[in-house]
């Protein structure tokens, strides 16, 4: 009797919680779905009694549209060059932080700051300090006012200023202040966890290493990568899902243009992509979110597939 | 006389190789000292640039050679930025969200958390591995439905639609379950035997003891509602509703170009503080949900 009583009593507990994921989560899943698979869907046509084949097209579509090319480019671009730096500087920031001891805690405490920042914000900070302000780039009379604090310090150790966020930037130099933005965002997550790992690290490894006097190179690159695989192999996939999904750090940058002034839309990334589909075309947002959704997979079952071959544990 | 020799050589070879070793020792010192050092330095100075180009002058912030320190202090840049991005009214909305979903989105976390960790039914286990598999699916995907979804629940610019799609994290729900599988069972067979209710027992025995794990799911939280900007630009646009980081950004559209920058970044400066107040009192707890979770905010 009492058994059944709990039982009653659980679904009551999860009740606000299962009716809230059936319509927030659980419909979305098929939805999505569905709509993909209806040629052209639009929400607004199918409430106004539109109908809709059955097809493929959608994914055909998106595939062949040269915006989604770009936004598919730019996405992997940043991903391909930010999880391999933040990962690589903080294992290094890490590797030092845990042989030090006096200032470990403060530098610690400094290094998870931009942790806990709105990237909206922040990343209008790194725009101002890549900003020139002045005006008519590229013409006769070209007048700088100031040419941003990066570029000062550039001019100062005697480079050229460069325009790295106006109107008439380069595409590499966009490129560039998103990267440094975005591993400047990355590090303080994977330090902390590589940081935790170290720490966890049994001792005896390395005073075994020291009596057989091993060089510093060989202990990193014997001991310390390998017991610090399973962190590594973590930060990675987590940095990698993040990447495919970066959005918010170029509208931090750049407005909801996601571009310099004149070239909208240039630096716009998959999920850019879905949001901009998102109110009119919902069967191509659909198709484009099932592709991001697909390649996230791809790119974490080979992520778990490698590091379960060079992963020690 | 030789066999003397000999030794004092080989005392002093020691000494040689000992001394090498202590310089080489504090070479490396030195540099570990020296990366971290500089590090620190690149990962402080935006926070530095933000905070003393908010009290420049525009002309000063204009000089081709930039003041390191700022010659006057303008405070009115502060006003001026409050004034413009209307951040008053964005910080009540925030906070309102921000505290109405945080405390629903405790009471659902944690009476289903109690339900999977001690109670017992049929499909608990199944019905627990497909939430779990949810999380792998990007929140992108999502979206799209749930745009449709609450424009025809006439959701569309109110605080609703700011609160209940998000109420249900499968991920706080898993962190407090593992966090109540601590507990020993005995304790609740024996308040049941006492004829305590379920609620009494979570609300005196299992909530304090899961404390630290409900205080960095109220944090995170409350961090999410601050830094949230994609979904309350699709759905709660209007003035009324609009959240903070959403409001900044629509504030200050331009932030290339010929712009007023001291006063972006005061506005800037204003919205950090609440983030920066809360690292340095609740630092640990965000750590602690930071290092399991793998999300940002």
């Amino acid at each position: 009797m009492v058994e059944s009583k709990h039982k009653w009593k659980a679904w009551l507990y999860l009740a606000p919680a299962i009716v809230l994921l059936l319509i927030f989560t659980v419909w979305p899943i098929i939805n999505t779905i569905r709509m993909s698979l209806l040629e052209n869907y639009s929400t607004m046509g199918f409430v106004g009694g539109a109908r809709y084949e059955f097809g493929i097209g959608n994914f055909k579509q998106v595939l062949e549209y040269q915006n989604f090319l770009t936004c598919l480019k730019n996405t992997m671009l940043l991903c391909v060059l930010t999880v391999p730096i933040s990962t690589f500087l903080a294992l290094l920031i890490a590797v030092c932080l845990n042989a030090i001891k006096p200032l470990q805690r403060f530098l610690q405490t400094v290094f998870f700051l931009p942790y806990v920042t709105n990237s909206i914000a922040i990343g209008m900070v790194f725009a101002a300090m890549f900003n020139m302000v002045g005006t008519a780039f590229g013409t006769e009379s070209e007048l700088v006012i100031t040419a941003g604090i990066i570029n000062n310090v550039i001019e100062f150790f005697g480079g050229t200023a460069i325009n790295w966020i106006n109107a008439g930037s380069s595409y590499w130099a966009n490129i560039a202040v998103l990267v440094i933005y975005t591993v400047w965002n990355a590090l303080p997550f994977k330090i902390l966890i590589l940081l935790g790992g170290l720490q966890s690290v049994n001792k005896q490894y390395y005073d075994a290493a020291k009596v057989d006097g091993t060089r510093r190179v060989r202990v990193f690159t014997r001991i310390t990568v390998p017991l610090l695989s399973p962190m590594l192999a973590y930060v990675v996939i987590t940095g990698f899902i993040g990447g495919f999904k970066e959005y918010s750090n170029i509208v931090g940058i750049f407005g909801d243009d996601m571009g310099p002034t004149g070239d909208p839309g240039r630096l716009n990334t998959m999920v850019g992509f879905i949001y901009d589909a998102l109110s009119n075309y919902q069967g191509r947002a659909s198709a484009a979110a099932l592709i991001l959704f697909g390649i996230i997979f791809i790119v974490t079952m080979i992520n778990l597939y490698v590091s379960k071959k060079k992963t020690h544990f | 006389m030789s066999n003397i020799e000999t030794k004092t050589m080989h005392e002093k070879d020691m000494k040689k190789v000992s001394s090498q070793q202590r310089v080489g020792k504090f070479v490396a010192k030195f540099l570990v000292y020296a990366f971290l050092i500089i590090m620190a330095i690149i990962i402080i100075f935006p926070f530095y640039w933000m905070l003393i180009s908010s009290v420049k002058s525009l002309d000063e912030y204009k000089l081709a050679i930039p003041t390191l320190w700022p010659k006057t202090i303008l405070l009115s840049n502060y006003v001026e930025a409050f004034n413009q991005a209307n951040l008053g009214t964005l910080f009540l909305n925030t906070m309102y969200v921000g505290l109405v979903s945080t405390l629903l989105s405790l009471v659902i976390t944690v009476i289903s958390a109690f339900a999977f960790a001690r109670l017992e039914f049929k499909g608990k286990n199944a019905l627990f591995a497909a939430l779990l598999a949810t999380m792998m699916i990007p929140g992108e995907l999502f979206t799209i439905t749930n745009y449709a979804t609450v424009n025809t629940f006439g959701w569309m610019n109110s605080f609703v639609v700011l609160i209940v799609p998000f109420l249900v994290s499968v991920f706080y729900i898993y962190l407090l379950r593992q966090n109540f599988l601590q507990i020993p069972n005995e304790l609740y067979l024996a308040a049941k035997v006492d004829g305590t209710s379920d609620i009494k027992y979570l609300w005196k025995v299992m909530i304090p003891l899961a404390l630290p794990t409900l205080i960095s799911i109220t944090i995170l939280k409350m961090m999410g509602a601050w830094n949230s900007y994609v979904w309350p630009r699709l759905v709660a646009n209007d003035e009324a509703h609009q959240l903070i980081t959403n409001g900044l950004r629509n504030a200050f559209t331009e932030s290339t170009g010929d712009v007023n920058i001291p006063v972006q970044m005061a506005a800037v400066a204003i919205v950090s503080l609440p983030l920066f107040l809360v690292f340095v009192f609740l630092r640990k707890y965000i750590m602690k949900g930071v290092s399991r979770s793998g999300i940002k905010g």
